[in-house]
């Protein structure tokens, strides 16, 4: 059953289709990675699908409702959460502030304040900052300062966590450490549509992979599907 | 808290053994103490530097000097108060949008916008430039100016501990983050815009019943905008006894510049904003901080040298 669809999305920046009528389906419980070379549109398909930007043509249906034209806090309090590919925490505030802020605002019910404290700390035990609560944002190594950002967005209750390169910049063994934080996202019954260069880990991880070039879908499959794909093969590699 | 209940009670009885001089430079300081702690309830924590405190306050002084005739003060006042919020809140729909720089260079425009509005409307409409207030007995004044700097200050430390206050913090380091883990960024920025508002709207209002006689220079001075920044900064604008400080010493020392030196007054006072910006960037609380750190470095010193 899907929870996320795009339909035909386009988006123009001036005359150039950054992304240009791509069809695409998540499944409820599913990892989807979404890859292509740089500049191919894969965090404009993000921004489409957060709400920072709007799609000018097409349509994108979260939940069998479309979301196309709402705003990034409308989109959050509807379940969908995301990180950013240049971490954007909130620097000066601690790391259990950074996470509080996602239990107060994300949700559409509100979260109940008194208990909000006491989740934060659960939650950041759950992504391995437990020792850090009181550590500030801007003070974290790179690895942290992303588990905190993906603290911070599972803090706003999603049911679908977009990934912008949570790997980017990590040493092998903290790229393991964020591969199994991803799957016991997903055990928690979190839909994951991840960005990501750091091949072999995508497909360790990915139940399905999407791939794009110059803002159109190129190819989609299973990960040995993807692999053996001539097309991909090509565009990665060149003729 | 005991010592706040003390510095209160303090204040309250000083009309009964203060020279009426001291009352009113107090009544100025309390007055530039409501500027600079209601700006930062807004600015502080969002980085958004606004520069119309001046009209705000301008026209919390016009509501007196158009209404203080007709009504009872204290409905003067909390009408000069509510005024401000509501053009506060047209105002924060159409320019919140923007950014940086330019936030700040609309919302000097503006001010300066509302007082040639003004002034047009008094030369073309009215038929004089000047208005003259009723007065009002200092004391009373004084005792009015007390319980708008306690309503500031309670306002801005609840906002401060509050949800909304986190949320102004984070808008202020991202805003795009906070726009999506679910913050409303124009709302949240709108409604704390307003309610800083509405403290400048009150004190101007009794403000003008100190002056007699008022006029759209007098009452939308770009001072009254400029200062509060300048205040806050020296102060310290990340905590609110930094910007009490700041705005206290700052009016206490015009005061004092003005009076003891008439010919070099703004040379000196220039001099003095340079030098605390160039060395304590962080205000005199940063001071606070600085003789720590050189504190703990001494110890450290001599903990290596034992």
């Amino acid at each position: 059953m899907p929870i996320l669809e795009g339909e035909g999305v386009r988006k123009y920046f001036g005359g150039l289709a950054a992304v240009d009528h791509v069809d695409f389906s998540i499944n409820r419980g599913e990892i989807v990675g979404l890859i292509g070379p740089n500049g191919a549109g894969k965090t404009t398909l993000f921004n489409l699908i957060s709400g920072s930007l709007v799609p000018t043509s097409g349509m994108i249906r979260f939940k069998d409702k479309t979301i196309t034209g709402l705003k990034p806090h409308q989109i959050c309090k509807r379940g969908i959460a995301r990180t950013f590919q240049l971490v954007k925490l909130f620097g000066e505030m601690t790391a259990l502030e950074n996470s509080m802020l996602g239990f107060l605002f994300g949700t559409r019910t509100g979260a109940e304040e008194s208990k909000v404290k006491e989740a934060s700390l659960e939650l950041l035990d759950f992504v391995g900052l437990s020792s850090m609560a009181k550590v500030l944002g801007r003070e974290l190594t790179v690895a942290n300062q992303k588990r905190l950002e993906v603290a911070r967005a599972l803090a706003t209750k999603p049911e679908l966590l977009l990934l912008d390169e949570v790997m980017a910049g990590l040493t092998p063994a903290e790229v393991a450490q964020a591969t199994e934080l991803i799957r016991k996202i997903r055990d928690k019954g979190i839909t994951i549509f991840m960005i990501e260069h750091v091949m072999k880990a995508m497909m360790d991880i990915s139940d399905r992979i999407i791939v794009l070039h110059y803002g159109e879908k190129i190819a989609e499959g299973t990960p040995k599907e993807i692999a053996a794909n001539t097309k991909v093969i090509e565009v990665y590699l060149g003729t | 808290m005991v010592s706040l209940f003390l510095m209160l009670i303090l204040f309250a009885t000083a009309p009964l053994y203060v020279s009426a001089y001291h009352i009113i430079s107090l009544t100025s300081v309390f007055m530039y103490i409501v500027l600079t702690v209601s700006w930062a309830v807004f600015s502080g924590p969002t980085q958004y530097i606004s520069l119309a405190t001046a009209a705000f306050f301008g026209l919390g002084i016009y509501v007196t000097a158009i209404l203080g005739k007709i009504l009872f003060l204290p409905i003067v006042i909390a009408l000069g108060g509510l005024i401000s919020f509501s053009l506060a809140l047209l105002v924060g729909l159409s320019s919140l949008r923007l950014r940086g720089m330019y936030f700040t260079i609309f919302t000097f425009g503006l001010s300066e916008l509302i007082r040639h509005f003004v002034l047009w409307w008094e030369v073309n409409e009215t038929g004089t430039v000047g208005r003259w207030v009723v007065g009002v007995d200092p004391k009373v004044v004084y005792y009015v100016m007390l319980t708008i700097v306690m309503a500031t200050l309670a306002t801005a430390y609840l906002i401060k501990r509050s949800k909304l206050g986190l949320a102004l913090r984070g808008i202020g380091e991202s805003e795009e983050a906070a726009d999506h883990i679910g913050i409303n960024v124009n709302a949240v920025k709108i409604i704390a815009f307003a309610i800083s508002t509405f403290f400048m709207g009150a004190a101007g209002a009794i403000m003008a019943t100190r002056w007699t006689y008022i006029d759209p220079s007098i009452a939308f001075n770009p001072l009254y905008s400029f200062m509060p920044v300048l205040m806050a900064i020296f102060g310290g604008m990340g905590q609110i006894y930094g910007q009490i400080l700041g705005a206290a010493i700052l009016t206490l020392l015009a005061d004092l510049l003005l009076t003891k030196f008439p010919y070099y007054y703004m040379l000196l006072y220039g001099i003095i904003l340079v030098g605390v910006i160039l060395f304590l960037p962080k205000g005199i609380v940063g001071l606070e901080e600085k003789i720590k750190n050189w504190r703990t470095a001494e110890r450290t010193r001599e903990y290596a040298d034992s």
